[in-house]
């Protein structure tokens, strides 16, 4: 038997006004992504990509139309709700890494699981499984500012998959980094795809990048097209 | 993988930890609140600890079962005034202690003279006490430090520590001009830091002439057989129809005595404190947006991954408080280094004489000034906070 998608969106619109003016962001949008799914949306810049992957991730609503994610009603959470669905469901993956500049790579990558129940020694089992994945253990201490950019990464990664999440959203995660970095960040993605069964949601403007997902769904203005109109 | 989540309280710990953990990154801006706050929490405790050392010194002063009675109607006793027939009749009362068969009741004169003030050499208002023997029996307090008493009929003071500290020319064996007359200075008391250290004490009988006020004088201090004597003293001598006098004890005089000037005080101070406190309340304010901006990513990643708003106020307010609080120590521990047990002197406006005092920081006064700084960062928080959850996460995120 098939399982739900976990993520369909269905009629999802998102507009913003900006004064008078209506700006129109995603229009009538349908969408499902199958749980275990490498998906890459891409698009050029404002078709939508980064509002679609808000709206995935709850940090967003739909202005309108139902986003059903890990099978909940997002347009329906309150503020509350969403951020605790969010700590759940979700790990966010970010272009510029967003880790927190006080704290070691581990304490980074401690920080979902502070909203956890956990003890602290479970804490440190699972950072230290989390930081095993991507690579990291022996740069556990440092802190941001005395790790490379792919290194960063790795660390929002294993930040990422600690609370081990149903869904992880990366929006343009090799976009500040270098092939060489980007490729390790690619590979590891893609690693915890098949190895770890991890459904990956990722904005990306590279082609190069796309090439890794199962499948890319493409954007341009606001709506899902077969292909990036020349 | 089974969870449980946790709830608001770790999530506030959680947040506060991490904006601890930052403030290195911003110690330029939280340095200049802490020290605004401590300007206002210095100025605070200053001010209150001068109305307090001045209570104390008159709370000093007085003793449940002493009375002082003065003409009904005065209210110090510049304005009253007694006849010395009317002494006696006060000193017979019941409930007046004895001694050796002798009541033990002050009859005395109250007159104010000019000094020079030892720092300024600007005039200032001496309360010059006529009293006899039987003052240094009510007086309880009062004991020579230095020298001996004046002998009745002699051109001879005695002057309190406070006085001699204050104004000039007091010194032991110097003389002074007070109104027309020279006189020596022949001793120093001291009074267990009471009003009477304040004051000049010469022979009663000696200033009633000089000062030509005939036999009266101006109230009689009264040591009672007991502090519940008081109000048998009292009736007795309100019913008494040869006499028109008031009765209070001690205590009560000397408090109505502090009013004014802990008024007035503190109500200057408080007002010059209050409008400090606003001005470093808006620079709390700044430092908490300055803080929320400069954390904008931080916050806005750490509601990404579920910290909620709620939890993220009330961070921010405690991190304000707690800045604000760092400063209240510091104000306050500057204020007691600096003012406890400085000796000054100030007017009190009921006796229109010097009353000298210590500023007195006490642990009451250094609470309030935390609690006034604790008011400070609430106020300078709450509204960076709130804006700073009030972003949406995505908007924030997107800014960037």
């Amino acid at each position: 038997m098939a399982s739900d998608p976990i993520v369909r969106l269905v009629g999802v619109s998102k507009r913003y006004h900006r004064g008078a003016e209506t700006v129109r962001v995603l229009e009538d949008l349908d969408l499902e992504i199958d749980r275990g799914e490498f998906v890459a949306l891409m698009g050029p810049s404002g078709s939508g990509k980064s509002t679609l992957l808000n709206l995935i991730g709850g940090l967003d609503r739909p202005s309108k139309g139902a986003a059903v994610v890990a099978g909940r009603r997002l347009d329906r959470l309150s503020d509350r709700e969403l951020a605790r669905w969010r700590a759940r469901h979700i790990g966010f993956v970010f272009q510029m890494y967003n880790l927190l500049p006080a704290l070691s790579a581990e304490r980074n990558v401690e920080l979902p699981l502070l909203l956890t129940g956990l003890d602290r020694a479970q804490r440190r089992r699972r950072v230290r499984t989390a930081l095993a994945i991507v690579g990291l253990v022996h740069r556990r201490r440092h802190r941001p500012n005395e790790l490379s950019g792919g290194e960063q990464q790795r660390v929002g990664v294993a930040r990422a998959i600690v609370s081990d999440p149903d869904l992880l959203l990366c929006d343009e995660p090799t976009g500040d980094l270098d092939r060489k970095s980007g490729d390790e960040i690619l590979a590891l993605l893609e690693e915890l795809n098949r190895r770890f069964g991890k459904t990956i949601v990722m904005v990306t403007h590279d082609p190069h990048a796309s090439a890794r997902a199962h499948r890319t769904v493409y954007l341009y203005k606001g709506q899902i097209v077969d292909r990036i109109p020349a | 993988m089974k969870r449980q989540w946790i709830n608001w309280p770790a999530q506030v710990a959680a947040l506060t930890r991490f904006a601890f953990w930052s403030l290195p990154r911003r110690k330029g801006s939280v340095a200049v609140t802490v020290v605004g706050i401590a300007g206002v929490v210095a100025v605070f405790v200053g001010t209150f600890s001068i109305a307090e050392g001045f209570r104390q010194v008159l709370q000093k002063s007085g003793a449940p079962d002493r009375a002082v009675v003065m003409r009904s109607g005065a209210d110090t006793e510049l304005t009253s005034f007694l006849r010395r027939e009317e002494t006696r009749i006060i000193a017979d009362a019941p409930g007046v202690r004895r001694r050796r068969g002798r009541p033990l009741c002050s009859a005395e004169l109250f007159v104010i003279v000019n000094l020079p003030k030892r720092k300024t050499g600007m005039d200032v208002t001496v309360p010059l006490r006529g009293v006899h023997s039987e003052a240094f029996w009510v007086h309880q307090g009062v004991r020579l430090v230095a020298g001996r008493r004046f002998v009745p009929g002699r051109n001879e003071i005695i002057v309190g520590r406070g006085a001699l500290a204050v104004c000039r020319g007091l010194e032991l064996g110097s003389q002074v001009k007070l109104g027309r007359v020279r006189w020596r200075v022949v001793g120093v008391f001291e009074a267990d830091g009471g009003v009477e250290e304040s004051e000049i004490w010469t022979d009663a009988r000696l200033l009633q002439s000089v000062y030509q006020r005939g036999t009266t004088y101006q109230s009689v201090q009264v040591q009672l057989e007991s502090a519940e004597a008081f109000d048998r003293f009292q009736a007795a001598l309100e019913r008494d129809p040869r006499l028109n006098v008031k009765v209070l004890r001690q205590t009560d005089y000397y408090a109505d005595q502090s009013r004014v000037v802990t008024r007035l005080v503190t109500g200057l101070g408080g007002l010059i404190a209050g409008l400090m406190a606003l001005g470093a309340m808006f620079g709390a304010v700044n430092t908490m947006y300055a803080a929320v901006a400069a954390r904008r990513r931080e916050l806005a990643t750490l509601r990404a991954l579920g910290f909620s708003g709620g939890p993220l106020i009330v961070s921010v307010v405690i991190e304000s408080v707690a800045i604000a609080l760092a400063g209240g120590v510091l104000g306050g521990a500057v204020a007691y280094a600096g003012f406890d047990g400085l000796q000054t002197a100030t007017m009190n406006w009921q006796s229109f004489s010097q009353v000298a005092f210590a500023f007195r920081v006490t642990p009451s006064i250094l609470a309030r000034g935390l609690a006034c700084a604790t008011l400070v960062g609430l106020a300078g928080g709450l509204w960076p906070a709130i804006r700073a959850a009030r972003v949406p996460v995505a908007a924030a995120l997107r800014e960037l």
